[in-house]
């Protein structure tokens, strides 16, 4: 753990006097060096526009922008590097299929089906998409414990469904969807699935294959890549029928006066010139990641979960939203302390060095159905430990008191 | 851990206020009504103000939001009662100042409020303490 822990130079700091415990990478994860130096080395040695220059540098950067791809590709398993397009983000990859996919195949009287638990950005494009045509967006209810059962999901998809959005692990509940069954459900009933797989990613295997998922969104920041850069999976003969969103330099094929077309799969999808450095970063994430192994990772937040449950549930006046099984939920845990606001109490922490977030979390609907305007959330990575919990805990503790007996 | 620094945050008295927020719930009648929210944390206020003839003659809020958004509010609904619409918008800037951790001078006495000049040191929370003020500010020159 400490070999880990030693590759992320930002968590060997003071916060206000005490030892920074991180436990916000729900929001962003920490960048180890070997991502850093990836960075850095392009921008010094390498950097150069792709899939333009005859000069050595142009060919340098271009072989590491596509091996990042490729790397992206056996990542999550999919069958080629044409159904992998770098975006700015998860966001992005979602609202591109909202436009690219959505626009051309939703029409009046179709219906759209999400779930109560969707983050903003698996939400709104589909709300705006649904108003657009005139389309019916449903959503699948959720059980008391935040999860989605697979009657639900049933009898919610008709065959008047066209796609089927939804988010692979909940940044607010923490809840695993079971994505694969799902998909099934959906595929009988002649509909597309999207997934939305920004907390996943980063945590747990995936295997587009297997899952039979048609389209995956993640980003590259939540798992140890830089910011601005995400990935949009879809599959070949999706993608092939849809049209790019943006247009200019990069995608093109033949440019006429009054007629153009496109580049083949990836890069019709990738106009202008990319964040090259973003997509080199990425790549080393991966190799990072997948050094230590994903299933490693999992196991070791559910055991940091599972640990965190038992403390925290101690503690008396404190609620836990989500499911109480650790085998059914990712390494976060959203919770609420009677008397004490979430902001107040994030900012208590704040004074102890620990990072939390507090707020809405980008899902209001799902705060209403929680019925609570604002929650705090302590989120984990592979560079947590126990003993972070332990000083969690223990500033839970102090925020209580100060805030229940002080005043 | 050391309760100091945060003491300069939650002062006793913005715990009262929080705890017993004055002027709490809703005008009834002639007034203006002001709903703010805060996207980024989801803060809401929602206050209503009666203006006659240039004075602020009363003023309510309700809401939802932390003990700083909860208790400025409060403060805030006390301090402009009985003030002229003109002074309530001074009074606005005033506090704009403070929590830029800027001199505001002393032209008018604050009362409580000068109990969220620690706030200034929070960069984070800063949001939080003016929502109230910025609902009032909208309120009265909706009215002007």
């Amino acid at each position: 753990m400490n070999e880990i822990r030693k590759q992320f130079p930002v968590l060997n700091q003071e916060v206000n006097g005490h030892p920074l415990v991180y436990l916000d990478s729900a929001a962003t994860s920490q960048k180890p060096i070997s991502v850093l130096e990836a960075i850095k080395s392009y921008y010094e040695l390498d950097n150069s526009n792709v899939h333009r220059g005859v000069h050595t540098l142009g060919n340098r950067a271009t072989d590491s922008y596509e091996g990042a791809r490729e790397k992206i590709r056996k990542f999550i398993n999919a069958k080629s590097t044409k159904e992998i397009i770098y975006t700015r983000g998860t966001t992005t990859s979602l609202n591109t299929i909202a436009t690219g996919y959505g626009r051309m195949n939703i029409n009046e009287g179709d219906e759209i089906v999400i779930s109560y638990m969707e983050h903003h950005s698996n939400l709104i494009p589909w709300q705006q998409l649904a108003k657009e045509k005139g389309a019916v967006l449903k959503y699948f209810d959720l059980e008391q414990d935040g999860t989605i059962t697979l009657e639900t999901v049933r009898n919610t998809i008709t065959d008047k469904t066209k796609i089927v959005a939804i988010t692979m692990a909940s940044n607010v509940l923490g809840t695993i969807n079971p994505i694969k069954e799902i998909a099934e459900i959906a595929h009988e009933a002649g509909a597309v699935i999207v997934v939305d797989a920004a907390q996943a990613a980063p945590h747990m295997k995936i295997d587009v294959q297997d899952l039979d998922c048609d389209f995956l969104a993640f980003s590259g920041h939540k798992m140890c890549g830089p910011t601005g850069i995400g990935v949009l999976y879809g599959k070949q003969a999706l993608l092939e029928n849809m049209e790019p969103i943006e247009f200019g330099g990069e995608m093109i094929d033949f440019v006429d006066l009054y007629e153009s077309t496109w580049k083949e799969l990836p890069w019709k999808f990738e106009g202008g010139t990319p964040n090259i450095a973003g997509a080199i970063g990425l790549g080393a994430a991966i190799d990072f990641l997948t050094e230590i192994g994903m299933d490693k990772i999992a196991e070791h937040e559910h055991s940091l979960v599972e640990y965190a449950l038992n403390e925290m549930e101690k503690i008396e006046g404190l609620s836990i939203y989500g499911p109480r099984d650790p085998e059914k939920r990712c390494g976060l845990i959203t919770f609420n302390i009677d008397g004490v606001h979430p902001h107040d109490l994030a900012t208590v922490l704040d004074m102890n060095g620990i990072a939390v977030r507090a707020g809405h979390h980008c899902a209001q609907p799902l705060m209403k159905w929680l019925t609570c305007t604002a929650t705090a959330r302590a989120s984990f990575y592979i560079y947590n430990t126990k003993e972070d919990i332990d000083v969690l805990v223990a500033g839970l503790r102090q925020a209580k008191e100060y805030f229940n007996d002080v005043f | 851990m050391s309760f100091n620094n945060l003491d300069q945050l939650y002062r006793s008295v913005i715990m009262d206020h929080y705890k017993k927020p004055r002027n709490k719930g809703s005008l009834e009648g002639d007034s203006v009504t002001i709903d703010m929210n805060n996207p980024t944390c989801g803060d809401r206020i929602h206050l209503t103000l009666k203006i006659n003839d240039g004075v602020v003659e009363d003023a309510k809020f309700d809401g939802e939001g932390c003990s700083i958004s909860m208790s400025s509010a409060s403060m805030m609904t006390e301090v402009i009662k009985g003030k002229k619409a003109e002074e309530a918008l001074e009074l606005a800037e005033i506090f704009s100042k403070m929590m830029l951790g800027e001199d505001y001078g002393d032209k008018y006495d604050l009362g409580d409020v000068e109990a969220l000049q620690g706030v200034s040191k929070f960069p984070a929370r800063i949001k939080c303490a003016t929502l109230a003020w910025k609902a009032m500010e909208k309120g009265v020159n909706e009215q002007k």
